[in-house]
């Protein structure tokens, strides 16, 4: 089906997960899902519940709290015959599972010159101003990135969000799947179909003439926010969601910089060696004989995010900040 | 569950107990002629990379594979050649791996420490000490949820003990009856340390503090280690859960081919004594002899057909091609 059906629906972002995990396990008996309270408990962010009772107990599984323990399960069950679900709580926890996403799961396919495949799904989340302070509040999507063997996807919709879960399901490599838990309770249309979005194709969130914001995940909504804010003022914003920073789709985002010339990009990882750094570089390479102004990173300050609230909302980009920097590059400030 | 008739052959099909000990006899020298190869190309300098023999521990990976189908799961270590033609490699494959050559098992893109076979369940070689212990357990997770019939063995030297992850694994393959036996070969030197400097309390006391089925097994004897695995592989098989076997067992060389001079951790004296009174190979030809299993021109026949084997395996490797530089960006995704 297209991807813009005409949806009648509305679904909360955590509704629209839910029901991918719900139309692949019923599609597919070797997907299964295990983690940290995901049977009953359906995470402490509910997005899995009514899982467990419709599944059972031999598909939604309840881990200890081992990490790289259940994350290696993961990827031998996926070697195996299986397609799982690893759910890691936040993704803050994901230090844990270093070694068996990059030494293993990565590797695992090359390394055996393409005879093991490992089609597992790492679900977990990223953002900050929840007030969880420093070890519940990172966006670490940048590391998974970087390394060859992962694909990295970072849904800003509901709609997104059903369609790119159920294509990584389907993947024959591991994914890493962010989801911003701010945004949980995000309600967008989701058509209630089977539908696909695959993975390494950018969204133009919004068209533009003046300015390019190349935003992810949380900032989506940031981008658009300020680009409503500084169409008020006659500057119009074009927004491009990338929607998987590997594969990259740098095709979509080099030519939305060469039309407007401007560009900010804005992703909620830390800046150095991040996401934004790698998108600017893309942006360099291919439109720089095409830009009118250097490109302009945005994303968290370089601090560990902090627990006080007026301390944590100034580590973030904001529709304010993010809507005084375009004003500044297009020289209207 | 697959019924015991409906599952694939063995890795072997073995008639008697004289046939499965002459196989078992076999399998020690063939790996152990495998290692003296690799040792000769390794300091003649035709083989690059690291080179970790298993010389010496040959009666842990027979023993234990011996009991196991040929579709059941293996995970491997850095010292992985054993398991590797244990589990039924073909040697000509693997020298090649080991040359990085086309025709290797991973088309020269793993090497000695990452070799893997679906062919023979070889979920892989893996260069983390304990980096396995996961994918071993997950094997025997979709195992039983696939109801196949499977099980999966992680074989891991003491060194892996240290890592926190094993412990991860096996209370989590203990909560869900997972058909995974932990093997744990116990060399005694985690690299150039002896064990005892580095593991508090018992090795058995680990498996202990799960409820997993445990036992300890001299390493050297293959009849012993073969009739322990065997109850702990048929007992994983029908659902009674994980067990963990520790055998005893000792590494002839360095850590690596390169690792010589190895007098400051441990003495000559030591090596000399269980190469002398502990070997495997020897242990299990006199008992084969003295058993009437066969005569010593039997099992001279038995090595000399090993070493031609071995022979023609590394002459295999040596011709066949390098890979062509366009292949290093195949395969990175699926």
């Amino acid at each position: 089906m297209p991807e813009r059906a005409m949806p009648e629906r509305e679904l909360t972002f955590a509704q629209a997960v839910r029901e991918a995990l719900a139309e692949e396990m019923r599609r597919d008996s070797r997907v299964c899902i295990f983690g940290e309270d995901v049977a009953e408990a359906g995470t402490p962010f509910k997005v899995l519940s009514g899982l467990v009772e419709e599944f059972g107990a031999e598909r939604v599984l309840d881990t200890p709290i081992s990490e790289a323990g259940f994350t290696g399960v993961g990827v031998g069950a996926a070697m195996t015959g299986l397609r799982p679900v690893v759910d890691i709580m936040f993704g803050d926890f994901l230090t844990l599972t270093m070694d068996q996403m990059v030494n293993q799961a990565a590797k695992a396919h090359y390394m055996s010159g393409g005879h093991w495949k490992v089609p597992m799904v790492l679900r977990t989340t990223l953002g900050a101003t929840r007030r969880s302070a420093a070890q519940h509040s990172q966006s670490l999507h940048a590391w998974f990135s970087h390394v060859p063997g992962l694909k990295v996807v970072l849904p800003s919709t509901p709609y997104d969000a059903k369609g790119l879960l159920k294509t990584a399901i389907r993947d024959e490599n591991p994914v890493v799947f962010f989801e911003d838990k701010m945004m949980y309770k995000l309600k967008g249309p989701v058509p209630a179909e089977d539908y696909t979005i695959p993975l390494g194709v950018a969204d133009v969130k919004r068209v533009g003439e003046d300015i390019t914001f190349v935003a992810t995940s949380s900032m989506v909504q940031v981008a658009l926010g300020a680009a409503n804010m500084l169409e008020k003022e006659g500057i119009s914003a074009e927004v491009v969601d990338p929607r998987t920073t590997w594969p990259l789709d740098e095709k979509t985002i080099i030519e939305s910089a060469k039309k407007t010339s401007r560009v900010i990009v804005l992703d909620e990882g830390y800046g150095r060696y991040g996401v934004t750094a790698e998108l600017a570089a893309v942006i360099a390479e291919g439109a720089f004989y095409d830009l009118d102004a250097p490109v302009k990173r945005m994303g968290a300050m370089h601090v560990p995010i902090p627990f006080s609230p007026p301390l944590e909302d100034v580590t973030v980009p904001t529709e304010e900040t993010v809507s005084e920097a375009a004003r500044r590059l297009c020289n209207k400030s | 569950m697959t019924t015991a008739s409906s599952r694939p052959a063995a890795t072997h099909a073995v008639n008697n107990e004289k046939d499965r000990w002459l196989r078992a006899y076999r399998q020690m020298v063939r790996i152990r002629l495998f290692e003296e190869q690799v040792n000769e190309l390794y300091t003649r300098a035709l083989m690059p990379g690291l080179a970790h023999l298993y010389s010496g521990e040959e009666a842990v990976a027979v023993g234990v594979c011996e009991a196991l189908n040929i579709d059941d799961y293996i995970t491997s270590t850095h010292r992985g050649h054993g398991h590797c033609l244990a589990k039924g490699a073909s040697p000509d494959r693997m020298f090649a791996e080991l040359l990085g050559k086309e025709a290797g098992y991973c088309r020269g893109k793993g090497g000695s420490m990452h070799i893997a076979d679906p062919a023979t369940g070889n979920l892989g070689a893996n260069a983390i000490v304990g980096g396995s212990v996961g994918i071993a357990t997950g094997a025997a997770f979709a195992a039983k949820r696939l109801a196949n019939g499977r099980v999966a063995v992680c074989f891991f030297g003491e060194g892996a003990l240290g890592q926190g992850s094993l412990y991860e694994v096996m209370n989590l393959a203990q909560l869900w009856k997972l058909p995974v036996i932990y093997v744990c070969e116990n060399n005694l030197y985690n690299e150039y340390t002896h064990f005892s400097e580095t593991t508090a309390g018992t090795i058995l006391g680990r498996a202990a503090a799960f409820g997993l089925e445990s036992a300890v097994v001299d390493g050297q004897d293959v009849r012993g280690v073969y009739e322990v695995a065997t109850r702990l592989v048929k007992r994983a098989r029908s659902g009674q859960g994980p067990a963990f076997l520790q055998a005893d067992t000792y590494r002839y060389s360095g850590h690596h081919v390169g690792d010589i001079n190895r007098e400051y951790y441990r003495t000559k004296q030591e090596e000399q004594l269980w190469r002398i009174e502990r070997d495997p190979i020897k242990l299990h030809a006199a008992w084969l002899l003295a058993q009437g299993h066969g005569d010593s021109a039997e099992l001279e026949q038995v090595a000399a057909a090993a070493r031609t084997e071995m022979e023609a395996a590394v002459k295999f490797a040596i011709a066949s091609p390098y890979p062509s530089a366009d292949q290093v960006e195949q395969d990175v995704y699926a």
